[in-house]
């Protein structure tokens, strides 16, 4: 896909005041709490991915900060203006939803015309094609320009919608699972296009998927979102290591996660069949859930390269019960330390099921949650 | 002679729409074939034409020998699975795995027996007597398995089975389909655009693009070697990088600008004049580059230089969008490294990972 030539983002995270701040924002919907005391804000130039999973509420978040719904308390300010109060129209932020929701017998110019022929915008017609002509360029659809939109692939009626956000040049970008009702290889170009085509405009935008993909490769910050609460904001890469909760934990990453119950004894964090996983110290609770990443664990014969930190482990035997080659990488499935545990190679291996491993953890990247910590287990 | 033989198939519908335009496929007994392509390849009209709920314009199906191409889907030994639907929250585990041989009115001595038999096999007997609420998602997700499984014909047809779960619960089915295959051995016909699915469940994948077969190969054929430039991008997350330029004689002073006549080696030269020795034996002429992301690599020696663009952060790995002279080229990068947009890498290409493709007929060469 012919995306733009991106130029390096001019912001420092934390240098601007925030764009868009949201303070105890909450919201009930019927019977649910949908939202409850939400705190959250969106830096002037980035991309904030809000991440859950059905239900978690990311849709009223994105409805509220748009003005589609009042929240029942709390506050939404945009650019250091009070906006809760403002409806829709006033608060000029652009929505794009997951189903297209184009004008079928239109054209795809009439379609991208449409938000900026508004009466209350009165701008001259040569701006008005311009701006189309603009968009349409940038999201490499000027070819697509007269066809009816009903005639259109699903990737193409989405590049139309999200021209149909841009050419506004709002001052915020809403975006709802855009890209979840396309084919596999398409949303995998759409999410580089989106990030380098918004880095270009300097428009902010609050993304909400459920797509933990989506949700590490796109985000400058992501906010993890369940049950109208929101459980933690971070960078991609200080989320997906340093989760402060499993139910977090488990959001992130392809397989998800291993946990494991383990009790502090002799020094080693052991698993509940008696295999020690990694060094303990001394201090806290002695039962805890130990975290830690497929591709964190090496089986014995494996890569040495991640030896560092793997003292007190790589004695018991793990039977390989599942193997999957994905390109370059394989993916074990193995009953090991009483459970059934995950590990990722960055390389094809040669195992088959029924194979013996003695797996190893990294213990420098293993996360210890205690046990009352929010959430359940795999 | 192959389990299920599909010769010159072909469907073409009223308005001519061309659909299926003439395959060929071979299917041995017990395998896992995955059909993978684009929407609209013709992959889910070819699997509906072998389970018989359209009929071929042209060209035969058969199967263990006998011709099927023009029988009713009832008179043929097939299992449709369309969707791993929720369960009857009010039905117990044993009536819901059930539910798909009652229907069919199979004899209630031989419902049990079946039913006993693919809840021991998925480890379900002592859960026959609950209901969906009181067991965790992961024996929610074995009993639809097992609901759809529990006939067992000749061959299971699945089209997207997992297409409306989310990613966690795809992965966990996928497992437990590919576990369940294993064990039973049913030959397994199975549809979706998803080329990872496709790459963790299939023995052999059938790569489809505009009706018409493009490869057919283990997953790491099709991934390592692909027969033409749509499998080389169709195939992989991403699809392979592309370098378009040409193939001429080898260069002995390794400039990448000359064209020196000595006669052995062959070089591929980019349209911005990076050059690659390549096997001698290939014809010169218009030539495409395909390479991997992973075998681009980092290499402070390396002789092209990539501006990056973008840094994809997939949480174990990082795919790294780079502007470079041979265009844009992604990048395989380890989680832990770091790439600001805007900063500068060095990149080598590995010699021994490249595939080359025709220009013009687009085939591998």
């Amino acid at each position: 896909m012919n995306a733009p030539p991106a130029t390096p983002p001019a912001d420092r995270p934390g240098a601007a005041a925030p764009f868009l701040s949201l303070r105890g924002v909450s919201k009930r919907l019927g019977r649910t709490q949908a939202l409850s005391g939400v705190d959250m804000d969106a830096r002037a130039n980035e991309l904030l991915v809000v991440l859950g999973p059905t239900g978690a509420g990311k849709t009223t978040l994105l409805r509220t900060i748009a003005g589609l719904e009042q929240p029942d308390t709390g506050s939404i300010r945009m650019a250091g203006h009070d906006v809760t109060a403002l409806d829709p129209a006033a608060r000029d932020v652009a929505l794009v939803f997951q189903n297209f929701s184009l004008y079928p017998r239109w054209s795809v110019r009439r379609n991208l015309e449409f938000p900026l022929r508004a009466p209350s915008r009165n701008l001259p017609e040569s701006e008005i094609q311009r701006r189309v002509d603009w968009a349409a360029e940038l999201l490499t659809i000027s070819r697509l320009l007269d066809r009816e939109a009903s005639r259109l692939s699903g990737g193409e009626m989405q590049r139309v919608a999200i021209g149909r956000a841009i050419v506004r040049r709002p001052r915020l970008f809403l975006m709802d699972e855009p890209l979840t009702n396309l084919d596999a290889k398409l949303r995998e170009a759409l999410r580089v296009e989106l990030v380098e085509l918004r880095r270009e405009l300097t428009i902010p935008m609050v993304f909400v998927t459920h797509d933990q993909t989506e949700a590490l490769s796109m985000a400058d910050r992501i906010v993890v979102l369940s049950g109208g609460r929101i459980l933690q904001t971070g960078a991609p890469r200080e989320i997906y290591e340093r989760p402060e909760s499993p139910v977090v934990a488990l959001q992130l990453g392809q397989p998800a996660i291993n946990l494991l119950p383990v009790r502090r004894i002799d020094g080693h964090w052991v698993a509940t069949d008696g295999t020690p996983l990694v060094p303990a110290d001394p201090a806290g609770s002695d039962a805890r859930l130990l975290g830690i990443r497929p591709e964190h664990i090496v089986p014995q014969g494996g890569d040495a390269a991640n030896d560092r930190g793997a003292a007190g482990n790589g004695t018991a035997e793990a039977v390989v019960e599942i193997v999957e080659y994905i390109g370059p990488t394989t993916t074990l499935l193995c009953a090991w330390a009483g459970a059934r545990v995950h590990i990722v190679i960055q390389r094809r291996g040669r195992f088959r099921p029924g194979d013996r491993i003695r797996p190893r953890i990294d213990a420098s990247r293993a996360v210890l949650f205690e046990p009352d910590s929010q959430g359940g287990s795999s | 002679m192959s389990f299920l033989v599909l010769e010159g198939l072909r469907k073409t519908y009223g308005d001519q729409t061309h659909a299926v335009r003439g395959i060929d496929l071979a299917i041995e007994r017990g395998e896992l074939i995955v059909l993978l392509g684009p929407s609209g390849c013709g992959k889910t009209t070819t699997l509906r034409m072998i389970a018989g709920l359209e009929l071929a314009t042209g060209g035969s199906i058969r199967m263990n020998g006998a011709d099927v191409t023009s029988l009713r889907p009832s008179r043929r030994d097939v299992g449709m699975v369309f969707q791993f639907y929720a369960l009857y929250p009010h039905l117990t585990v044993r009536e819901n795995i059930a539910f798909p041989l009652r229907a069919a009115g199979v004899r209630e001595a031989e419902t049990r027996a079946r039913v006993e038999a693919v809840a021991a096999r998925m480890n379900l007997g002592t859960l026959l007597g609950r209901y969906p609420r009181q067991l965790s998602g992961g024996d929610q997700q074995k009993v639809s398995l097992a609901r759809a499984i529990v006939r067992r014909p000749a061959v299971y047809l699945m089209d997207e089975p997992l297409g409306t779960l989310d990613a966690d619960q795809r992965l966990a089915m996928r497992e437990l389909i590919r576990a369940d295959q294993l064990a039973s051995k049913v030959t397994t016909i199975y549809v979706t655009h998803d080329q990872e699915e496709a790459m963790s469940l299939a023995d052999r994948i059938v790569v489809m693009d505009g009706g018409r077969i493009r490869q057919v190969g283990t997953p790491a054929e099709v991934y390592d070697h692909p027969a033409d430039l749509f499998v080389a991008t169709f195939v992989g997350s991403p699809g392979m990088n592309l370098i378009p330029g040409q193939i001429g004689n080898g260069d002995s002073n390794g400039d990448g600008h000359g064209d020196g006549h000595d006669g052995t080696g062959r070089r591929f030269l980019s349209r911005q004049g990076y050059a690659l020795d390549v096997a001698p034996g290939l014809r010169p002429g218009q030539a495409t580059l395909g390479i991997r992301c992973e075998h681009i690599q980092e290499d402070p020696r390396g002789p092209l230089v990539g501006r990056v663009l973008t840094d994809e952060y997939l949480g174990n790995a990082s795919n790294v969008h780079l502007e470079t002279d041979l265009g844009r080229l992604v990048m395989r990068a380890n989680g832990a490294s770091r790439h600001a947009p805007g900063s500068r890498v060095r990149v080598r290409l590995d010699p021994e990972q490249i595939s080359l493709f025709d220009s013009g007929t687009e085939r591998r060469l």
